[in-house]
């Protein structure tokens, strides 16, 4: 239309109809609200932020690491668990149990791990509910762990089971990462049954809740069978950071 | 393209020769404009929402132990009902605000729209005189083009605000990925104050946003639907 082009007001009132109506796109948001489809379609979403985070991993790239000046105090590192702080794992018989896609399988022994090159990391451990602390960790790197055992290098996942009957699961990508840990210490302290002993996760790449505690079986697996307790719940998956 | 201006007329019969203009209309609002508009509209709300739920779980900017929350915000004005169902929303629709906030300053871009509506300096002597006139029952000045100074200032920053919340939204959600943009905002820790600060910004903007509207009546309103002003002032 030119400027100053005459238009009758039923004509105007039709393309003002119109180009309202064009805005019904706007409308297909609605779909959120409709509660038959509002679960599959937070669901897709979540595992579309996943596959992204997926793709944003890089396995050379580290989490920042920091000065023992900046440690937050042993005593104010939290103890989060789903349902008891301590599940009363008996030392002397614990043994981490692997299974799956490894040339080696069967029990493996606390000093079977700490035998493994030790490292120690300062690093920050961020909950899923906002909060964030950094800590030292001790251990042993997962990846090395997996060569001893021998697992299949094809393998895409590893599942542990912990004593309190909580799980978790991983992507390869980021159990081979370095700063990936069995981790057996904190403030080059074995670990307090509080925060997991004898054995945990850390892995300073993910969000707390993938980081299990007191760790009684671990399997190397080409399919995700059990995932995660959280996730379970409606929680991320991959939730890398 | 906005900036077409038609007459609306009435037309009274065969016996008369010139038709009655009884309104001028100026096409404000391209379509896209309209779309993106209305689209983070709701994202925007989802993610507020969503966004207020998940700061539920930790109210704090302090320390874990002992913990001292900020302020405790009602679970009825929030989004998911849960830690775990908030994140499923905000990590839903934050794609979609994303993308419609790239969409809509691509289109204003390329179309060349967006001189319409952005600050420039030649807008700053503009500024006082509006808000003098909104806020300390000054004159009312000159109205001259689709968005007055005040308007392109506020339109301008709630841009520049929206790009800070997905900046510190990223600090937040991948803190190692991107831990140079977390690194400048002073570190996760950091960068979770100042996505709840811009939040508040841009909640300040809506505010001023929805009292403007309703003050400015239904022909403002119908404009951002049809994209038609009727009887501009201009």
């Amino acid at each position: 239309m030119k400027n100053n082009d005459q238009v009758d007001a039923k004509k105007f009132r039709q393309i003002g109809r119109r180009e309202m109506l064009k805005l019904t796109p706007v409308l297909a948001l609605g779909a959120f609200a409709i509660p038959s489809l509002q679960e599959g379609l937070l669901k897709k979403g979540l595992g579309f932020s996943d596959w992204a985070s997926a793709r944003l991993f890089r396995s050379g790239h580290l989490a920042p690491t920091f000065d023992n000046a900046d440690l937050t105090p042993f005593a104010k590192f939290p103890i989060n668990g789903y349902d008891v702080d301590d599940p009363g794992v008996i030392f002397e018989n614990w043994t981490l149990t692997v299974s799956g896609a490894v040339k080696k399988p069967g029990e493996y022994t606390l000093a079977q791990v700490q035998a493994l090159p030790r490292h120690r990391q300062n690093t920050r451990h961020i909950c899923v509910e906002g909060w964030d602390v950094i800590g030292r960790f001790g251990g042993a790197r997962l990846s090395d762990f997996l060569e001893l055992a021998g697992a299949d290098p094809a393998a895409r996942f590893i599942n542990v089971n912990c004593a309190d009957d909580y799980y978790e699961s991983l992507d390869m990508a980021t159990a081979m990462h370095p700063q990936t840990l069995l981790c057996y210490e904190m403030y080059e302290q074995p670990l307090t049954r509080a925060h997991g002993a004898p054995l945990r996760l850390n892995i300073p790449t993910k969000v707390g809740y993938k980081q299990a505690k007191y760790l009684t079986d671990l399997k190397v697996s080409h399919v995700l069978d059990r995932v995660g307790y959280w996730e379970d719940q409606g929680y991320s998956w991959f939730y890398g950071l | 393209m906005s900036g077409a201006v038609v007459e609306i007329i009435q037309a009274k019969g065969k016996d008369e020769d010139e038709p009655v203009v009884v309104a001028r209309a100026v096409y404000e609002h391209p379509f896209i404009v309209r779309l993106c508009h209305w689209i983070n509209a709701v994202a925007l709300f989802v993610m507020v929402g969503s966004g207020l739920q998940i700061f539920r779980a930790f109210p704090s900017f302090g320390a874990k132990i002992p913990q001292k929350d900020l302020l405790h915000w009602p679970k009825a004005f929030a989004i998911g009902g849960w830690l775990g169902g908030a994140l499923q929303w905000h990590l839903t629709f934050m794609w979609i605000y994303v993308a419609t906030g790239i969409f809509y300053l691509g289109y204003e871009l390329f179309s060349g729209n967006y001189r319409q509506v952005l600050f420039t300096h030649r807008d700053i002597p503009g500024v006082w005189p509006m808000v003098k006139h909104y806020f300390f029952f000054g004159p009312k000045p000159p109205v001259r083009e689709a968005y007055n100074p005040l308007q392109k200032h506020a339109y301008t920053t709630v841009i520049g605000l929206g790009v800070l919340s997905v900046l510190t939204g990223l600090a937040v959600w991948k803190p190692v990925q991107f831990s140079w943009l977390a690194w400048m905002m002073g570190g996760f820790h950091w960068a979770r104050i100042w996505h709840f600060a811009v939040m508040w910004a841009i909640l300040f903007f809506v505010l001023g946003h929805l009292v403007m509207v309703i003050l400015h009546g239904w022909n403002n309103f119908v404009s951002m639907v049809t994209g038609w002003k009727k009887d501009p002032e201009y």
